[in-house]
């Protein structure tokens, strides 16, 4: 996803004014939405969750707005043009996620909870001690997310408007993070809602648009169009990726090879199936509907709309295999992530990779403003009425805090997202993922269906979850210690020094070993502690199940 | 309804006790516990099939259509089937026991 800036090789084919034209009706139209849909007093309910008043079809177009960020478009795009099937494995482990989600959390959550996924935690554990982890592990999640789009968004908007050089990637990252700020301040959760509905249509139709178009060229011969990439790596000038052409079609072209890139890959596949349904910003989302049903149609559009959209990546990765070619997307600067740009290029001209580059920019805008609100939510709800103020505060503090975190957040964003913008983004997503399976999945799991469950389980499986996943990452080869590349001399790994190397953990991702602790230690945390609140345990479980109390606490 | 007592925590475990509730909590468990599990090993057997058993899942099966894809096909295929089934067995067997106890309890606070 480093790939975003390649697309800047893309300015050369493309239209600079026609890509900016694109862009700014696309951010004034949403801003007029988002004053439109606006108007009422600002509630705490209406800032953090639009008052529950979205219908679960509309939530469920929301959140796959939510959740199709840029690294899904163009970055499975692109591991599918380059890798072939070894790109689809990474799209279905996406997908599968949204079951846990479907099952077992989304309307237990929609149930208990009220603006944040500690409401649901700490229902009947010790309020404060469990808040604050909670707020600590949402805030890591949320931290690492906002960074890789962020990061993406200076590559990509720099591509769109023309510009490259550090000051003006600086200035385009800043003008992001103002614009996003002023959806959430002027729209709340109601406006960001809205923004991420129509970023959801605007990409899943081009991408249908785009599908029809590969395959019309192949008479809609799937097969035709596998046997076409695979042509078409083998004139490749790159001896290496004319010999594996074949490979395109097979699993374990990249993570096939070594014993280690195995166990590496399953890690992953746990950290992307048990993570979906820890991301705070996700579980956020099921606030904005009115009941249990309601939260189980929203999963269900999701469901559809997401799986719908990975199939149709499928053929955008393959077809940019057929129509670019392997050596032109990695020419281009972004490499693998300007492969979708470029294959709309080459099919519908400077018009098509307008509304693309468009497209994949107003997806960055609609995840961070969603990020942003739920991480303001934290703040204000979690860390300052209910744990500094003790659950003395007035909704006008409240929502007061809340938007001022939201300006923090997005000042944090804005000069992180400076700082991070040569990181690897799909590295940061995945990390988001690890942390949210590890740090926040085990907890919600414990607490929603564990009888027994107590404080000191959610405190070990949180901070144990949270200090391993963050730990193995810090010395494992993502940060450093991979094998210079002989070329540039430099070592992929985050510290491109070779010669610095403290890694010791062997793989890149720490699911494997983050997971299972965490939800070992919530085992073990619970067993060594007598705590119980037969009360509070009673209360909490009729209402997951029947939605008893839910319309009530809407109203005050 | 701003008007109505708060439910009692008395009220929350008399109905947590009672036997229609258990009945909703085991239809519940009884239908998502071995769903889950059965997703997840499916799942990771698609993943370890794939890294551990390549020169089955790349053979063709016709044209360029190898085992492989049409297992990953098969897994976009079984996320649809559960969601449809999950959410249609829901709607019908869960939400009328659940509305049932909910209302239920906002009436014994009346009393």
């Amino acid at each position: 996803m480093a790939a975003l800036t390649s697309l800047a090789a893309a300015t050369t084919v493309g239209n600079a004014k026609l890509n900016i034209a694109i862009f700014v009706i696309f951010v004034l139209v949403t801003l007029t939405v988002v004053v439109k849909v606006a108007s009422g007093k600002k509630t705490a309910e209406q800032y953090y969750t639009a008052g529950g008043a979205f219908s679960g079809r509309q939530n469920g177009i929301a959140i796959a707005g939510d959740y199709l960020s840029a690294a899904s478009f163009l970055g499975i795009a692109g591991a599918i043009a380059l890798q072939g099937m070894d790109g689809f494995l990474y799209s279905i482990g996406f997908l599968v996620a949204w079951l846990v989600a479907l099952l077992l959390v989304a309307e237990l959550m929609r149930n208990t909870g009220r603006f944040t996924m500690a409401d649901v935690l700490s229902y009947r554990l010790k309020q404060r001690p469990v808040r604050i982890a909670t707020s600590v592990s949402v805030l890591c999640v949320s931290l690492f997310y906002l960074l890789a789009q962020m990061a993406g968004a200076g590559g990509l908007v720099s591509l769109l408007l023309g510009v490259s050089g550090e000051t003006a990637q600086n200035l385009v990252i800043a003008v992001v993070g103002a614009v996003m700020v002023t959806y959430v301040l002027i729209g709340g959760m109601k406006g960001t809602t809205w923004v991420q509905i129509i970023k959801a249509v605007l990409l899943i139709s081009a991408a249908a648009i785009m599908t029809v178009w590969v395959l019309g060229k192949y008479g809609f011969s799937l097969s035709g169009l596998f046997t076409d990439s695979v042509d078409v790596a083998k004139t490749s000038t790159n001896p290496k990726t004319a010999a594996g052409a074949e490979n395109l079609l097979h699993y374990g072209t990249k993570y096939g090879v070594t014993t280690l890139a195995k166990i590496d890959f399953i890690s992953l596949s746990m950290a992307l199936v048990l993570g979906t349904a820890g991301l705070p910003h996700v579980l956020q989302r099921f606030y904005t509907v009115p009941t249990s049903k309601a939260a189980r149609k929203s999963v269900e559009w999701a469901i559809w709309l997401i799986g719908g959209f990975y199939l149709l990546t499928l053929v955008i990765g393959f077809g940019a295999g057929a129509l670019v070619g392997p050596d032109a997307i990695n020419a281009a600067p972004g490499k693998q992530n300007s492969a979708a740009p470029l294959l709309a290029f080459e099919l519908g001209g400077s018009w098509m990779l307008g509304i693309v580059s468009g497209i994949a920019f107003a997806t960055i805008l609609a995840v961070v403003a969603g990020l942003t609100i739920t991480a303001s939510a934290t703040f204000a709800h979690d860390l300052y009425k209910e744990v500094f103020k003790r659950g003395q505060s007035t909704q006008e503090q409240e929502v007061r805090i809340a938007r001022i975190s939201a300006i923090a957040i997005g000042l944090v964003a804005i000069f992180g997202g400076m700082l991070a913008k040569s990181q690897n983004i799909a590295f940061l997503v995945a990390l988001a993922f690890a942390v949210a399976a590890s740090a926040n999945l085990p907890t919600i799991l414990y607490s929603l269906f564990w009888k027994r469950f107590n404080t000191r389980g959610a405190l070990w499986s949180i901070y144990g979850g949270l200090i391993a996943s963050i730990g193995l990452i810090i010395f494992s080869p993502v940060v450093s210690g991979k094998a210079a590349d002989p070329k540039t001399g430099l070592s992929p790994s985050m510290v491109t020094n070779p010669d610095i190397d403290f890694h010791w953990f062997p793989l890149d991702n720490p699911g494997l070993v983050s997971i299972p602790l965490a939800f070992f230690l919530g085992w073990l945390g619970t067993v060594t502690s007598k705590e119980f609140d037969a009360e509070k345990y009673a209360e909490m479980e009729v209402r997951s199940l029947t939605g008893h109390g839910v319309a009530k606490a809407l109203e005050h | 309804m701003s008007a109505q007592q708060p439910t009692t925590s008395e009220a929350y475990q008399a109905v947590q006790s009672s036997e229609e509730f258990q009945t909703l909590r085991k239809k519940f468990r009884g239908f998502v516990f071995p769903v889950t599990a059965f997703f997840l090993v499916w799942y990771f057997l698609y993943v370890l099939l794939s890294i551990f058993a390549q020169d089955f899942m790349n053979r063709f099966l016709f044209g360029k259509i190898t085992i492989g894809l049409v297992f990953g096909f098969l897994q976009f295929l079984t996320t649809f089937a559960i969601t449809f089934i999950y959410a249609r067995w829901a709607n019908r067997e869960l939400d009328p026991l659940a509305d049932a106890i909910g209302s239920r309890l906002d009436g014994v606070k009346e009393h």
